[in-house]
C-alpha cells in the first residue's frame, strides 16, 4: 500500500470516528439538505450506539457462521463425509441466488421483530461464502503437500491443524471478509424489521424525507463498509506473506 | 450388465432426508390454520390436514421415497423418487387447504407450515444431489428447468393452491403483481444492459491501457463495498438536487427517491464484474493467436471484433452471471425507497405482520435469480464448447 492510500485511510477513520462520536459538529455541512427548520442531524439516538450494535450484531453473526461453516468445510472434505461434498457444493450455488433480504424477511413470521431475525438471516447469509471458500482453500493444498506431511509421521489431525488448515487460512480470510461486508448491507436493511443499527437513520430519513439523514445513514455506512473491508484485506495479505506466496487480490 | 453389490449400502446423505422426512411427517405440522389473515395460527399435523384416505396415500409415497433414499444409489432412481414425491406434496398441501377451510368461510386462511416446508426441503435435496451426480450437460439442465417451471406453472394455472393464502394475497393484487413484476425486470435488466454497454468499453480500454487496470478496479471495488441502501441513501441527495433545479431532469421522471437511484445504484455495482471479467477474458486470448491474425493481415479493430471478443466471451458471460442473480436480488431492496418491483410485497408484508404478502414477493425472486443463475450457466458451457470447437 503507497503512503498516500494509508494517509487517504487513516483519514477517513478520524472522519468516521468524529462523525459518530461528535455529529453536531458537522450540523453545517447537511443543514442545506433539510426543509422546514427539520433537524440537519440524526436526534432519535446516538450514533455512536447505533454503530457499535450495527458492528456487534455484525460480528457476533459472523463468528457463529465461521464456527460452522469451517467446521462444515472441514467435514465434507474428510473421509467420513465425502459423500455430502457435491451436494453441499451445489447447496452453496442455490443458496447465493438467494437475495439476503428474503432470508430476512422469511425469518420475522418464525422469530419476530427485533435483532433475532437479523441475526438469523446473518448468519444463514454468512455461511454460504465462508463455506465456499473453506471448501476451495482445503481442496488448494496439493496431494504431495499432504503426501509429504504423511512421510513426515503426521497423522490426519496433525495433518489437518499443521498443513491444512494454515495453507487454506488466506481463502478462508477472504471468504470471511465478503461474509462480513454482505452482512454489513443486510443489518442496515434490518432496520426494517426493528433491529438496531444505522439502517434507522436512513429508514427515518426516508419516511420523515429528510435528505440529510439519508445521506449521513449512507455516508457512515458506507465508511464503515469501505474501511472494515481494507482493514480485512489487509489481514489476509498479512496471512499470505506469512505462507511466503503474495497474493494478488482486487483488496 | 450384472454388478456385484455388498447386500446393504445405507447412504448417509440418504439417511439424513428420510430422518428429515420423519421428523416433518409426523413431528411438525403441515398446514397453518387462521381464523384471519393477521391472527397467529394453529398448526395441523398432515394426518388431520388431509381426509384419511388422502394423508395416508401422501404418507405412503413419501416414506417410499424416504426408504428410496436410504438404498437406493442410482442418480436417476433416486431423482425420480424425489420427483415423485415433489409432485405429490405440492396439490397435496393445495388440497388440504381447502379440506382445513370451513365451507363458505372466506376470512379463513391457510398456510403450508414448517412439516410442508421441510418437506419440500428433504426432497428438494434429494432431487439436488442426484442431479449433481447425474452430472447434466447443459442441454440437459436447461431441459430439467422447463420441466420444472412447466410443472409450477401447471400447478399454479391449474388452481390446485387457489385455497392457500399465499394465492389469496396474489388474487387481492394480481394486477399490482404484474406491475411490479415488470417494474423488477426492468430495474435488474436495464440496469445490467446499461452496465454492459458502458462497462464492455470500459474493460477494453483497461485492457489496453495497463496503466488505468488498478484505478478503475479499485475504485469499482469500492463502489461494490458499500452497502446498497447506503448506496440508494447517497444517490438521493444529489438526484432530488437535479430534480429540483434541472427542468430536464424532472421532465425525465428522474426524483431523489424512486427507481432512478435504484437504477443507477444497480449499474453501478454490476460494472465491477463487467470491466473485471472483460478484462479477464481478453487477457486470457493466448498471444500466438492474436499473433497470427496479425499475420493474416487482420487490423487492430477486426482483431478484437473477429478474434479477442469472441474468445473472451465465456468470460465475459460469467460475468453478466454474476450481475444478473446479483441485481435481481439487489432490486428487491430497490423498494424501500419507492423504487418498485418485488420488494414492494416483501416489505409490505413486514410492514403487516403478514407471512404470506412477504412470501409473495420473496418466492418469485428467488425462483428469478434461480432460473437466470441455471439458464446463463447452461449458456456459458455452450459458449466454453463453441471456442472449444474453434481451437
Amino acid at each position: 500500500m503507497s503512503t498516500r492510500a494509508v494517509i487517504l485511510r487513516v483519514a477517513a477513520l478520524l472522519l468516521l470516528l468524529v462523525f459518530v462520536t461528535a455529529p453536531q459538529l458537522f450540523a453545517f455541512a447537511f443543514a442545506p439538505l433539510t426543509a422546514n427548520d427539520a433537524p440537519a442531524i440524526y436526534n432519535q439516538g446516538s450514533l455512536l450506539a447505533l454503530t457499535l450494535s450495527h458492528l456487534r450484531i455484525v460480528a457476533l453473526a459472523t463468528l457463529a457462521s465461521t464456527i460452522l461453516a469451517v467446521a462444515l468445510g472441514i467435514f465434507v472434505t474428510r473421509p467420513a463425509g465425502r459423500e455430502f461434498l457435491p451436494l453441499s457444493r451445489s447447496l452453496v450455488n442455490i443458496g447465493q441466488t438467494f437475495p439476503p433480504i428474503a432470508v430476512l424477511a422469511i425469518a420475522v413470521p418464525l422469530v419476530g421483530f427485533g435483532d433475532k431475525p437479523t441475526f438469523i438471516a446473518l448468519f444463514l447469509y454468512g455461511l454460504l461464502p465462508i463455506f465456499e471458500n473453506t471448501l476451495a482453500g482445503l481442496s488448494e493444498v496439493s496431494p504431495r503437500t499432504l503426501e509429504a506431511a504423511k512421510g513426515m509421521g503426521m497423522n490426519a489431525r496433525q495433518r489437518l491443524w499443521q498443513v491444512e488448515l494454515p495453507l487454506a487460512l488466506p481463502v478462508m480470510l477472504a471468504g470471511i471478509r465478503l461474509s462480513v461486508i454482505i452482512s454489513l448491507g443486510t443489518a442496515t436493511i434490518g432496520s426494517t424489521v426493528a433491529a438496531k443499527g444505522l439502517g434507522e437513520v436512513i429508514i427515518a430519513g426516508l419516511q420523515s424525507n429528510n435528505v440529510a439523514f439519508i445521506l449521513q445513514g449512507g455516508l457512515v455506512v458506507a465508511l464503515l463498509a469501505i474501511l472494515i473491508n481494507d482493514g480485512l484485506g489487509l489481514a489476509e495479505r498479512v496471512a499470505a506473506r506469512r505462507l511466503g506466496r503474495p497474493m494478488g487480490g482486487l483488496a | 450388465m450384472l454388478t456385484l453389490r455388498p447386500a446393504l449400502h445405507l447412504d448417509r446423505l440418504g439417511s439424513v432426508i428420510a430422518v428429515l422426512i420423519g421428523v416433518a411427517l409426523f413431528a411438525s405440522p403441515f398446514v397453518t390454520y387462521r381464523a384471519n389473515r393477521i391472527v397467529s395460527g394453529e398448526g395441523r399435523l398432515l394426518v388431520d390436514a388431509l381426509p384419511p384416505a388422502g394423508a395416508v396415500a401422501v404418507i405412503a409415497v413419501v416414506l417410499g421415497v424416504a426408504l428410496c433414499a436410504v438404498l437406493a444409489q442410482r442418480p436417476l432412481v433416486r431423482l425420480a423418487a424425489a420427483c415423485l414425491g415433489l409432485v405429490t406434496i405440492f396439490p397435496a398441501v393445495g388440497f388440504s387447504a381447502g379440506f382445513v377451510t370451513p365451507a363458505g368461510n372466506t376470512f379463513a386462511r391457510v398456510s403450508p407450515a414448517i412439516g410442508f416446508w421441510l418437506l419440500a426441503l428433504a426432497l428438494a435435496l434429494l432431487a439436488a444431489d442426484a442431479l449433481t451426480r447425474l452430472r447434466l450437460g447443459p442441454w440437459g439442465r436447461l431441459a430439467a428447468l422447463s420441466l420444472a417451471a412447466g410443472a409450477l406453472a401447471l400447478l399454479l394455472l391449474s388452481g390446485a393452491w387457489g385455497d392457500l393464502s399465499l394465492m389469496k394475497e396474489y388474487a387481492n393484487r394480481a394486477e399490482s403483481f404484474w406491475r411490479e413484476a415488470r417494474q423488477h425486470l426492468w430495474l435488474a435488466f436495464g440496469s445490467m444492459l446499461a452496465a454492459c454497454l458502458a462497462g464492455l468499453p470500459l474493460g477494453m480500454i483497461s485492457h489496453r491501457v495497463p496503466a488505468l487496470r488498478s484505478s478503475i478496479l479499485q475504485g469499482l471495488g469500492v463502489v461494490q463495498t458499500i452497502p446498497s441502501i447506503a448506496l440508494f441513501g447517497i444517490l438521493i441527495a444529489p438526484l432530488g438536487y437535479l430534480a429540483a433545479n434541472v427542468p430536464l431532469a424532472a421532465a425525465l421522471g428522474i426524483r431523489g427517491i424512486g427507481a432512478a437511484p435504484a437504477f443507477i445504484a444497480l449499474f453501478l455495482y454490476s460494472l465491477l464484474p463487467v470491466v473485471a471479467n472483460t478484462m479477464a477474458g481478453l487477457a486470457q486470448v493466448p498471444a500466438d493467436v492474436t499473433e497470427a491474425a496479425r499475420g493474416m493481415g487482420l487490423s487492430r479493430r477486426q482483431r478484437l471484433v473477429q478474434i479477442e471478443l469472441p474468445l473472451a466471451f465465456p468470460v465475459i458471460l460469467a460475468g453478466i452471471r454474476i450481475v444478473l442473480v446479483q441485481n435481481i436480488g439487489l432490486a428487491t431492496v430497490a423498494a424501500l425507497i419507492g423504487g418498485g418491483g418485488f420488494g414492494t410485497f416483501v416489505f409490505q408484508g413486514i410492514g403487516q405482520t403478514a407471512t404470506d404478502l412477504v412470501l409473495l414477493g420473496a418466492l418469485p425472486t428467488v425462483a428469478l435469480s434461480f432460473a437466470a443463475a441455471i439458464i446463463l450457466d447452461a449458456i456459458i458451457d455452450l459458449t466454453r464448447r463453441g471456442a472449444h470447437d474453434r481451437d
